[in-house]
């Protein structure tokens, strides 16, 4: 109990939980450096000018090379990477042709929506899959358990547009429940932004009326991108119960005459809630993808938008740039699962500490 | 052989699945011959018939230029298969050697491909293709490229688990002890062992297939018109909803169908053949 100071401290630092945290930061940083010289490459290698392409067939030749000498095409590839590598060490990624905007500008203003979004689908995604899928493997094999299993099966069957389009169609249009688009009323003032949550930054400017306005239109499209995440989280919840389920302190809790729901939601949860995380993490990552199609649908402001103009007018900076963004978002977020796993998981959380 | 059939015929949710994909490769298939107007796939347009909600002989109706909706469902379900085919013929070598290299080999190769998959995996699938897509012309061959770059690394990763375990079990020291060669025990000794694992994700993966090059004609990064695809049909009718419900619905149902199919006949098979993905 009484250890000298220098000993706790180093307790703290080896502990297995900063050691993993540790690990962890370091392969994201290489699979990072690994994104940007991908898709640095890609954007770098497409056939035809991208000055050209950005200027249109109009422009003189003299403003194609103007062009090509500030985006550096003329040089070497790698020189051109060391040189995007130093600017994004001082977190410039370049101007967007498209907005003729700083592209960390444009990626400020429109990612907060996004993230917004994927952040209410994943509550969808845990509140909504896992319940579903402890319920279907504690009355497995019974009709309760067949009707979540289809339903599932048809969450992660259907791509977020075809979701997006069927639930407006259906709670926007047909039963007009909710809002068919936009992120909130027209007629409502926008807060002003502090962190560019609307549903964050209405609360601290204490304006419930558009907090109120702002949760309602998130419902449809958050709904329609956690779909087959609930999907996936439910099927993966109830296939690692049933496994639990076949264990012999399952057996000895049902003999000893334990109330079945205390077993479902204890025992036979506990252990599938890790692989169940684990999954979570990688549906972010889905996600973040699958935005685009839902933002599309539900005019959303966000990066989606953004991201298809600047993917069709082959905007250079502006794709690298977004690309990074999601792709370095995605990494902390399993970061942060990882961490929570080895949180909950006691064979991690104890070891070293006999 | 007989033994799966069976046991996939034993239960409703297969035979269900084993159905649905039927009729969709079927479809695909003799799509000349089921069509009522099969010279609808192209860029025919019929004024006279446009924007008609479902009747007879339009079944699901006709789209903004008088095209019978059906046809050209049937159509896109023909190069939304040849694309998922084509795709996994392209992957699954790719991800199985790198996944056999990486497990077997370990060492930095380990290290390097595993990486390099991570980096891959890392990149949110959507947003991976979309790039490509959009740095490439939107054609039906770079859609095909764009989609095969994120696909491959999840056999990796897949074969490369599978591997790991497998080279530890006594077959792979005993081929390794009468000085088989490392592509022989890669190849011949462990791979079949990844073979159940593997038909099972490609099964799953045909519906997923369409549903990725779906979402990608969907934000116009797809497969271009005249040339029929489900994701650009579901597009081009969100913007007449409510009151041409049919132009969205029926694409929206064919992929949900497809996919639906492909997945309960994965699962099936998953449950049979023991693959875990």
């Amino acid at each position: 109990m009484h250890l000298p100071h220098f000993l706790r401290v180093t307790r703290i630092i080896m502990s297995p939980v900063v050691q993993l945290l540790v690990k962890r930061l370091s392969i994201s940083i290489i699979v990072l450096i690994g994104v940007s010289m991908l898709i640095f490459t890609i954007a770098r290698i497409i056939p035809g000018d991208p000055a050209r392409i950005a200027l249109g067939p109009n422009a003189t030749a003299e403003q194609v090379a103007n062009l090509r000498d500030k985006l550096h095409l003329d040089e070497p590839i790698y020189i051109q990477y060391a040189k995007f590598v130093s600017d994004f060490a001082h977190g410039d990624l370049g101007i967007s042709l498209y907005t003729n905007r700083p592209v960390t500008t444009d990626i400020a203003q429109f990612l907060p929506a996004t993230l917004e979004l994927v952040f209410v689908a994943g509550i969808f995604m845990i509140g909504f899959g896992i319940p579903l899928g402890i319920l279907s493997a504690r009355y497995r094999g019974r009709v309760a358990d067949n009707i979540i299993r289809v339903v599932s099966l048809l969450g992660v069957s259907a791509p977020s547009f075809v979701w997006a389009v069927i639930l407006m169609l259906l709670f926007a249009f047909f039963l007009p429940l909710f809002p068919i688009a936009g992120q909130i009323s027209d007629t409502l003032p926008v807060p002003p932004r502090i962190t560019g949550f609307l549903l964050i930054d209405s609360l601290l400017a204490g304006d419930f009326k558009v907090f109120a306005s702002a949760a309602h239109h998130i419902v449809l499209p958050a709904f329609a991108l956690a779909l087959s995440g609930i999907g996936q989280a439910a099927r993966l919840t109830r296939a690692n119960m049933v496994e639990t389920y076949d264990k012999p302190y399952i057996e000895m809790a049902q003999s000893y005459g334990f109330p079945e729901k205390r077993i479902a939601n204890r025992y036979a949860f506990r252990p599938s809630l890790i692989p169940s995380l684990t999954i979570i993490g990688l549906d972010f990552a889905a996600m973040l993808g699958n935005a685009f199609l839902v933002e599309a649908v539900y005019a959303w402001p966000g990066l989606s938008r953004y991201g298809v103009q600047v993917i069709l007018r082959k905007d250079l900076n502006a794709i690298v740039g977004t690309v990074l963004v999601i792709s370095a978002t995605f990494l902390v977020v399993n970061i942060i699962v990882d961490l929570l796993i080895a949180f909950i998981n006691p064979r991690i959380r104890y070891a070293g500490r006999s | 052989m007989r033994r799966v059939m069976w046991i996939l015929l034993s239960n409703p949710l297969s035979v269900i699945g084993l159905l649905l994909v039927g009729t969709v490769i079927f479809s695909a298939v003799f799509a000349d011959f089921i069509a009522p107007f099969p010279s609808h796939r192209g860029a025919v347009v019929d004024f006279s018939n446009f924007n008609q909600p479902p009747h007879w002989p339009n079944i699901f109706g006709t789209d903004l230029v008088g095209r019978d909706l059906f046809s050209r469902i049937l159509f896109a379900y023909r190069i939304s298969l040849m694309l998922g085919v084509v795709v996994l013929a392209i992957a699954v070598p790719i991800g199985v050697t790198v996944g056999l290299a990486a497990g077997y080999l370990g060492g930095w190769v380990e290290f390097a491909l595993m990486r390099l998959t991570d980096v891959f995996l890392s990149i949110p699938p959507l947003v991976l293709a979309m790039s490509v897509m959009g740095l490439l012309e939107p054609t039906l061959t770079n859609g095909m490229l764009a989609v095969t770059t994120m696909w491959w690394p999840w056999y990796a990763r897949l074969v490369y688990n599978i591997t790991r375990s497998e080279s530890q079990e006594g077959y792979v020291l005993a081929a390794e002890i009468i000085g088989a060669s490392r592509l022989h025990i890669m190849f011949r000794e462990i791979l079949p062992n990844c073979v159940p694992s593997i038909v099972t994700k490609m099964t799953l993966d045909l519906g997923f297939v369409i549903l990725i090059a779906s979402s990608l004609s969907f934000l116009g990064l797809g497969v271009q018109a005249p040339t029929p695809d489900l994701g650009s049909m579901v597009a081009e009718g969100g913007n007449y909803l409510p009151d041409s419900w049919w132009l969205t619905v029926f694409p929206s149902l064919a992929i949900l169908i497809a996919v639906f199919g492909f997945n309960l006949l994965g699962d099936a098979l998953r449950q049979i053949l023991g693959g875990d993905t």
